[in-house]
């Protein structure tokens, strides 16, 4: 009876063991990687806007405080994307005819908002607070990035929950006196651990509080 | 005569080549009769609704099962129990009597083998199907993700997932290991170009030598012994389900050993429902002797006093504990809403068993057929009863209230049924449904002894 | 969360329009035509406006009325969203925070104090109003169900004529030639139908109408209207007077067939008054005693120390019965066991002014003047009760329904007017409104909905939403609040001040200068008491002084003799009222108190009677009156009287929408003659068919578990801590304590003060987004309230006590839920709360089957759909604090864990600890009766602290060593011992 398979088969047949168990730890660690990516997170993708609008030219050049904008983030939830009126305030006087305002100057006359294309973004059953943040401690640059070095925004972290909680569960390192949370150039003094240790303290900041589920999902 | 027959293992004197050529002439003789075909057809026809079922399942939501608060849990539940159930006969055949050294076995262990492993395939499917959103199941698992988060080890459901995979990967490979040497000799045997390349890359080059032998004998017993202790662990570990929970009527520490019996009991019912039409339809009566049979139905008549026991033990101690929660469950098992469940799946797991004490009985196969059948049913009913009746009236009154089973419920237990007879056909069709070389063995010793 | 805030042009303009006044109001009117305001929806609103033009099918509209939320949604899609920012921010407007306003919800034209919670111009969530005299910041299930009701999209959304869309404009037209119609003839053959009000600038508008036309007709037409009352006092006092039963200065009440806890434009005040002295909380051992006589099971007789269930008709020889032992009259004979009546009168003597006795409003004239007569004898002017100008509007020389339709089907009318009213629908079956209409040439009907009436009508014009129009109103004692709008009107109503106005020729009136007017002018409102009004919710000094008067009572000699044979009691459904909300998925869902019926009524009868009738539960029979008959299932109620049947009101409409279209049968064809409420000579006949009377609790009794624990006020004074008695002392368990530094958030429910009304529960479902789920899925046991009150029969079928239990997550320290579930998604946290992580949660359902308090609620479909598009008006009604749960997610009660996050919020924003008091879940915040408590543990001065220590305080199934951190204090009930050996006592 002739042969069915020469014998290199088996040879080969090693070799597809061997690379079956190679490729399947391949596989996983790459998706592993790959959820972890810029690709997939969107960290450091500048997206188009209607309007080019440059926090660097903003803060780093006019330097506008993050509240004169985002008015809500010391009271509420929510930071707040500035109405137009806000623009207005400034480009009704310069810029009155610049092409890349049109835009605003259109939302301003018709009443219909300005759709901007949301950058930092959270899914929907997360509930997060801005004031409390801002309050404890966390300044703006934290989560945001350097704002003042984004001629347009970008997403400066993955936001995703082991982001959260790699600070919710050591949160200390974090910290910076309260009084500095809107200044994007701060910058650490020597003696830091010590003062976020002692900020840590007396704001009670807690992360056995701050790990419950319904912190952050409700 | 007939006794001295069925005494033996392996009836006539057939040498070897004959045995060989007769089993495997049932995977490669080309035509087959035609009551398979339509048996077949029937069967995939049921399998064709299973997948519907479970594409509408998933599309529309667990409401449409039969489940409501306070039964949260229903024939989803039941199914898994049962299949797992169902996969340990197979278990045990193959692997703790071949550490007993029973020969008899040899000639049922590998269709047994086929029929655990698609049990157990079954019994994966349903703890999926049972989920609210089947698609995160994977959540189960212990993976690296992004949500820095673990499963939650105090639940037996995650003990239950570690452990029915563990039996699909165990029963998988002992399968094959056996399966080897046979395909090897399929390979030999086919005629077709194609049947000799499909049987030639299953064998892995077996050649039968003497040392291929013995590896192969090594490392079977090897899996035989790593598969023994799951016959008992899988089904201690999902009677834990129920048994960690405080609902009365689950929180009871005799579930584990009470489970494994059910379990065999249940298991052995379905080899016979298999073995006897499958003796018939293939002329294997020289191989699955009566003999075969008469030890299936002993071991089926132990399992079966043992989950008698398990229910009379069951109820002396819901009465025993005093707690007015368990006592009322167990008047409503008996009287309650489903008590008709209950009294069925009585009759049929102690009622019908009692026939097999008589000889004239496990003679009589069409009796055997028919029994095997009821106890099947009557299973099914154990676990259905279990499962529901429990929640249905626990702790506060007011939350009382029963669950109807819909169309859905049956249209997946009885495809999931048709889906295991199809793939146990085909089964049959292209492996070889009797040990060649184990059956060979088991006429060697004999003709020695 | 979402970054997306949409605008609020008008939160500010209507803020400015309190401030600067009419002229500047008059501006936005302008721009809130409908074709305007559409255009402006899709401007400023474009999630809404996606969802306004829909036209959706019944299952649609039930997953509407799940209200799914796409900003809220269960979804985590990592690519980009827009964000749509304010064109121009309103001043008082944050995004992520709730502006919460003053105002009033009419029911029953009578005004209810509401707080009302606004979401960038989303009005969301309704509460009472601490201030307003008939809420004092409860509300009930009615209250709750008035944003659902705003956003119902099934409401009339545009002027019509013989169906055809019309404009507001081409409707005044008609008023126009209407006007120079009846001008020349003092409105001879107009005629003006209305619905039940209170309102004072309404009544001057309609008193000016009939000064201008004296000779129109005035209907005012009540379905739910008794005049007894009024008849009797008229005949006392010479002047329309109406009874204030001052329930908390009385120590022995007796109720004649009066269900004052659950029925009334003054229920919540009442349930306040009356717990207040039931409830022993703290150290008092003294207790108001209830006598309860009913013509049908209430709340109020559950409530009751004795109870007596009879025939309404025979209620005057009880009450002429019970004079006569209090020196009144002549003795006749009742059928309350004679001893018992001695007792009772002997309890009120003794108790003097602190006696009161109560008539139901649909008792007969006699029945009234009996019990003024009785009142009068103990002395209770001025004490337990008084009496004050009754606060409705019904002017002298307004005709009858029945007068009306008379003249109508005489031709004698030319014009009709049906305001805020539905005769079609709620017309007795003696009175043929639909035939009288037809010979009536024009037409007119205004009114929320497009209903019977509107559809036999050629106009019909949609009527304003309370949220969404200025007003006034009045509550049951009299006292006058503002209505002001949260949104500019949805579909386009108008409030009926305008169409007043139109008919007095003042086409653009707006209703702000209207009631701006009334109140500077008749009112007397300057500026700053218009803005303090507005701010309170409360017109201050509008409260109706006490009519002083020494009338001496008049004692009716004649007694009705009671019915014979089955006797139908006709009752308002308790949220559905005369059908106005049938509409409402959460009215129609809520479970009856006791009944715990929903979608539907059923024919009430009591096991005695069905046992003579050969009835069981679910058989159908056919009630009927001449031609008018009605088919409707029997449900067997224990405690029921006998030979009666009992049927609700509000069902059975054809033309309300697809949520209430069909639901149960209308009983108002029943209604003949004088024979409103005790129909008597119906024919009663089981007909062959069945039909499912769909109830949320199957099992009635407490198996002798020991689940409600009662005791007398005796056995309490005995022993206090009776209930803690029979309690097993905690035993072990395998896993160390949870660290409790912070708060350990409690609840303890008072059994003693709850009287099951159902509040909490509409409360919860209105707070968390909880879906309705329709009368399929209830059937299958799929519905969703995290909140149930359970309701249990001790006792004798035939006269049963009745205990109710509110039963919300239990939030157990040692948590069965957490120790099976495979997936963390039901977890402990810090401060002691059972949290349910919907995001996490994949459906294996084991919690719930571990649940021994089976408070768990699981998604078994998808009942709220979030795909953009699929969604309705009812998107908007979503509290943006609670995530709404997908199908195959389980979810419970969570102690209202965004209100406490708000709390610990603002606290630490403050650097303050959180105040007791400070974070009130919505089921105890809706409590009338304040039965439920909710603090922290830890903190000592906590009132949740203080009832956990007290001896009446224990848990429910202790013994399985859950340790809940919702407790219960024992019920209490203060039965008279005299009477205790003549009847089996209430309490179980």
């Amino acid at each position: 009876m002739p042969q069915l398979f020469r014998p290199r088969a088996n040879a080969l047949a090693r070799w597809i063991v061997l690379l079956a168990v190679i490729g399947t730890i391949f596989l996983g660690t790459g998706a592993t990687f790959y959820l972890r990516s810029d690709f997939d997170t969107g960290v450091n993708h500048p997206l188009a806007q209607p309007v080019p609008f440059s926090h660097q030219h903003h803060v780093a050049g006019l330097g506008l405080d993050c509240r004169y904008c985002h008015t809500g983030v010391e009271t509420s939830a929510v930071a707040g994307i500035p109405p137009t009126e806000v623009c207005m305030t400034c480009h009704s006087q310069i810029w009155t005819n610049a092409a890349v305002l049109a835009p605003v100057r259109e939302s301003f006359a018709s009443g219909k908002p300005i759709a901007w294309t949301q950058v930092n973004h959270v899914a929907d059953y997360v509930f997060f607070n801005h004031a409390i943040h801002v309050a404890k401690g966390v300044a703006c640059v934290t989560c945001h990035g350097e704002v003042d070095r984004m001629p347009l925004m970008m997403r400066a972290h993955p936001m995703q929950m082991e982001w959260c909680l790699g600070c919710h569960r050591n949160p200390t390192p974090y910290l910076r006196p309260p009084a500095d949370v809107f200044d994007p150039e701060w910058s650490p003094p020597q003696d830091i651990a010590a003062m976020q240790a002692a900020l840590a303290s007396h704001e009670k900041i807690d992360p056995s509080k701050m790990t419950d589920c319904y912190v952050c999902h409700r | 005569m007939a006794e001295a027959r069925a005494a033996t293992l392996v009836r006539g004197d057939p040498g070897y080549p004959e045995i060989t050529g007769r089993i495997a002439s049932i995977v490669l003789a080309g035509r087959l009769p035609r009551i398979f075909w339509l048996g077949f057809l029937g069967f995939f026809a049921l399998m064709l609704l299973f997948l519907f079922a479970i594409a509408y399942l998933v599309a529309a939501g667990v409401g449409k099962l039969g489940l409501n608060v306070p039964v949260v849990w229903g024939t989803m539940i039941t199914n898994v129990v049962w299949w797992i159930g169902i996969g340990h006969a197979g278990t045990l055949i193959s692997a703790v009597l071949l550490l007993f050294r029973q020969p008899w076995r040899n000639s049922i262990n590998r269709f047994a083998e086929a029929m655990t492993l698609l049990a157990v395939a079954m019994a994966g499917l349903f703890p999926i199907l049972h989920l609210g959103r089947p698609w995160f199941f994977y959540w189960l698992l212990p993976l690296p993700n992004t949500h820095m988060h673990w499963p939650q080890w105090r639940s037996p459901l995650v003990w239950d997932f570690a452990a029915i995979a563990t039996y699909i990967v165990v029963s998988l490979l002992f399968w094959y290991m056996g399966l080897i040497p046979d395909l090897a000799v399929l390979r030999d045997r086919a005629r077709s170009r194609g049947a000799q390349v499909f049987y030639g890359l299953l064998a892995l080059g077996w050649r039968g030598s003497a040392f291929h032998w013995k590896r192969h004998q090594t490392v079977y017993f090897l899996l035989a012994a790593i598969a023994t202790p799951l016959v008992v662990s899988v089904h201690s570990v999902v009677s834990l389900d129920f048994a960690v929970a405080i609902v009365p009527g689950y929180h009871s520490t005799i579930f584990p050993p009470y489970f494994v019996a059910g379990a065999l009991y249940s298991g052995f019912a379905m080899v016979l429902t298999i073995a006897i039409p499958l003796r018939a339809a293939f002329g294997l009566r020289d191989f699955i002797t009566q003999r075969h049979i008469d030890n299936g139905v002993k071991v089926m008549l132990a399992a079966g006093m043992l989950v008698a026991y398990g229910y009379l033990s069951e109820t002396f101690f819901s009465w025993y504990s005093g707690t007015p929660y368990d006592r009322y469950e167990l008047f409503a098992r008996f009287l309650g809403p489903y008590a008709p469940c209950f009294w069925i799946m009585l009759a049929c797991n102690v009622g019908a068993l009692q026939l097999l004490w008589f000889r004239r009985v496990r003679n009589n196969m069409a009796l055997l057929f028919g029994i095997a059948l009821v106890i099947n049913v009557g299973m099914w009913l154990e676990r259905f009863v279990i499962v529901v009746s429990g929640p249905a009236n626990d702790f506060l009154p007011s939350a009382w209230n029963t669950a109807t089973l819909t169309w859905l419920d049956f249209a997946l237990l009885f495809g999931s049924l048709g889906t295991f007879f199809a793939l146990m056909f085909l089964f049959v069709r292209i492996l070889p449904a009797i040990s060649i070389f184990e059956v060979a063995e088991e006429a060697h010793q004999e003709g020695a002894a | 969360m979402s970054a997306t805030a949409e605008p609020l042009d008008l939160a500010r303009l209507r803020a400015e329009a309190v401030e600067r006044g009419p002229q500047f109001w008059r501006s936005l009117e302008e721009l809130a035509d409908t074709a305007a305001f559409r255009e402006y929806l899709h401007n400023e609103f474009p999630r809404l406006a996606a969802r306004f033009d829909i036209a959706p099918d019944r299952r649609g509209v039930l997953k509407l009325m799940a209200a799914s939320l796409a900003m809220a949604g269960l979804t985590a899609c990592k690519k980009a969203d827009h964000i749509a920012p304010y064109v121009d921010k309103p001043a008082d407007v944050t995004p992520g925070r709730a502006l919460h306003y003053a105002t009033a919800l009419s029911i029953g034209g009578y005004g209810f104090g509401a707080i009302v919670e606004s979401h960038e111009g989303r009005p969301t969530k309704v509460e009472g109003n601490p201030d307003h005299p008939a809420s004092l910041g409860a509300s009930d299930a009615i209250m709750q169900a008035a944003c659902l009701g705003l956003y119902d999209p099934e409401r009339s959304r545009t002027p019509t004529k013989d169906e055809q869309a019309m404009s507001w404009d081409a409707f005044l037209g008609e008023v126009a030639a209407l006007r120079d119609e009846i001008g020349n003839r003092e409105g001879a053959g107009f005629a003006l139908m209305i619905g039940p009000i209170t309102s004072p600038s309404e009544a001057w508008l309609i008193d000016r109408l009939r000064a201008a036309y004296p000779r129109m007709l005035l209907c005012v037409h009540d379905p739910l209207a008794a005049d007894g009352e009024r008849t009797a006092l008229q005949q006392v006092f010479g002047r329309a007077t109406a009874t204030l039963p001052r329930l908390g200065q009385a120590d022995v009440i007796v109720s004649l067939d009066a269900d004052f806890l659950g029925e009334g434009p003054g229920r919540l005040a009442h349930a306040r008054a009356f717990s207040s002295r039931r409830i022993v909380r703290d150290g008092a051992t003294t207790m108001a005693r209830l006598y309860a006589i009913e013509s049908t099971p209430t709340i109020t007789g559950a409530s009751a120390d004795h109870r007596w269930a009879v025939r309404g008709s025979a209620v005057p020889a009880i009450a002429a019965a019970l004079a006569a032992r209090l020196g009144l009259g002549a003795d006749v004979n009742a059928p309350v066991p004679s001893a018992a009546l001695d007792a009772i009168a002997a309890d009120l003597r003794k108790a003097a002014g602190t006696g009161l006795v109560v008539a139901g409003p649909h008792q007969s004239a006699d029945v009234h003047l009996q019990v003024h007569a009785m009142n009068a004898s103990l002395g209770s002017f001025g004490l337990a009760v008084d009496y004050i100008p009754p606060p409705d509007y019904r002017p002298p020389g307004a005709v009858s329904l029945g007068a009306l339709v008379e003249q109508m089907r005489r031709g004698a009318v030319t014009a009709l007017l049906v305001l805020d009213a539905n005769p079609a629908y709620t017309a007795p079956g003696d009175v043929s409104f639909a035939e009288a209409l037809v010979k009536v040439p024009r037409t007119m009907h205004v009114g929320r909905y497009v209903d019977a009436t509107a559809k036999a009508s050629r106009w019909h014009v949609p009527l304003a939403h309370d949220l969404e129009r200025w007003g006034d109103i009045r509550a049951f004692d009299g006292t006058a609040s503002i209505i002001q709008p949260l949104v500019q009107p949805l579909y386009g109503g108008h409030a009926a001040s305008e169409v007043l106005s139109a008919l007095l020729g003042e086409y653009s009136a707006s209703p702000l200068d209207t009631l701006r007017t009334y109140w500077r002018e008749i009112g007397g409102l300057d500026d700053a008491a218009w803005r303090a009004a507005i701010q309170r919710g409360v017109i201050s000094g509008t409260t109706s002084a006490p009519v002083v008067s020494n009338a001496a009572p008049v004692l009716s000699s004649k007694v009705n003799p009671a019915g014979t044979g089955i006797e139908v009691r006709v009752v308002p459904d308790p949220w559905l009222r005369a059908g106005e909300y049938a509409n409402n998925a959460w009215l129609q869902e809520l479970p009856r108190p006791l009944s715990k019926i929903v979608w539907g009524n059923a024919a009430l009868v009591a096991p005695a009677t069905a046992g003579r009738l050969q009835l069981a539960s679910g058989d159908v029979v056919r009630v009927a009156r001449d031609n008018n008959a009605i088919e409707l299932p029997v449900s067997i109620e224990p405690g029921h009287p006998e030979e009666v049947i009992t049927i609700a009101l509000g069902f059975g409409q054809s033309a309300i929408g697809q949520v209430g279209n069909g639901v149960g049968a209308n009983a108002f064809p029943l209604r003949a003659g004088e024979a409103l409420w005790f129909l008597d000579g119906l024919s009663v006949s089981k007909a062959e068919a069945r039909a499912a009377v769909v109830t949320t609790q199957h099992h009635h009794s407490m198996e002798g578990r020991d689940i409600v624990r009662n005791g007398t006020l005796a056995e309490y004074v005995a022993n206090p801590t009776f209930a803690k008695d029979r309690e097993p002392a905690p035993s072990g368990t395998l896993y160390p304590p949870w660290p409790s530094r912070e708060e350990a958030w409690a609840m303890v429910i008072d059994q003693t003060a709850c009287i099951g009304c159902m509040a909490c529960v509409s409360a919860c479902q209105a707070e968390n987004n909880i879906p309705t789920v329709g009368v399929d899925e209830v059937a299958n046991g799929h519905e969703m309230h995290w909140l149930r009150v359970d309701r249990y029969y001790t006792g004798s079928v035939d006269n049963p006590g009745v205990v109710f239990q509110p039963v919300p997550c239990m939030h157990c320290e040692e948590a069965p839920c957490e120790e099976v579930c495979p997936v963390n998604a039901t977890v402990h946290t810090h401060d002691g709360l059972n949290a349910q992580i919907y995001n996490r949660c994949v459906g294996t359902r084991y919690c719930s089957q571990n649940c021994p308090y089976k408070v768990r609620r699981f998604n078994f479909l998808d009942y709220q759909p979030f795909a953009e598009g699929t969604g309705s008006p009812l998107a908007a009604l979503m509290n943006p604090d609670v995530s709404v749960r997908s199908r195959g997610v389980m979810e419970k009660c969570t102690y209202c864990v965004q209100r406490i996050e708000r709390g610990r919020i603002e606290a630490e924003l403050a650097d303050q600890p959180i105040a007791d008091g400070a974070v009130t879940p919505a089921c105890a915040q809706a409590c009338p009766t304040q039965a439920i408590i909710f603090g922290n543990r830890n903190d000592p001065g906590s009132r949740v602290r203080r009832l956990h220590e007290h001896p009446l305080d224990y848990a429910l199934l202790a013994e399985l060593n859950t340790r809940p951190r919702t407790t219960y204090l024992a019920r209490v009930s203060n039965p008279n011992p005299a009477l205790a050996k003549l009847e089996e006592p209430v309490h179980g």
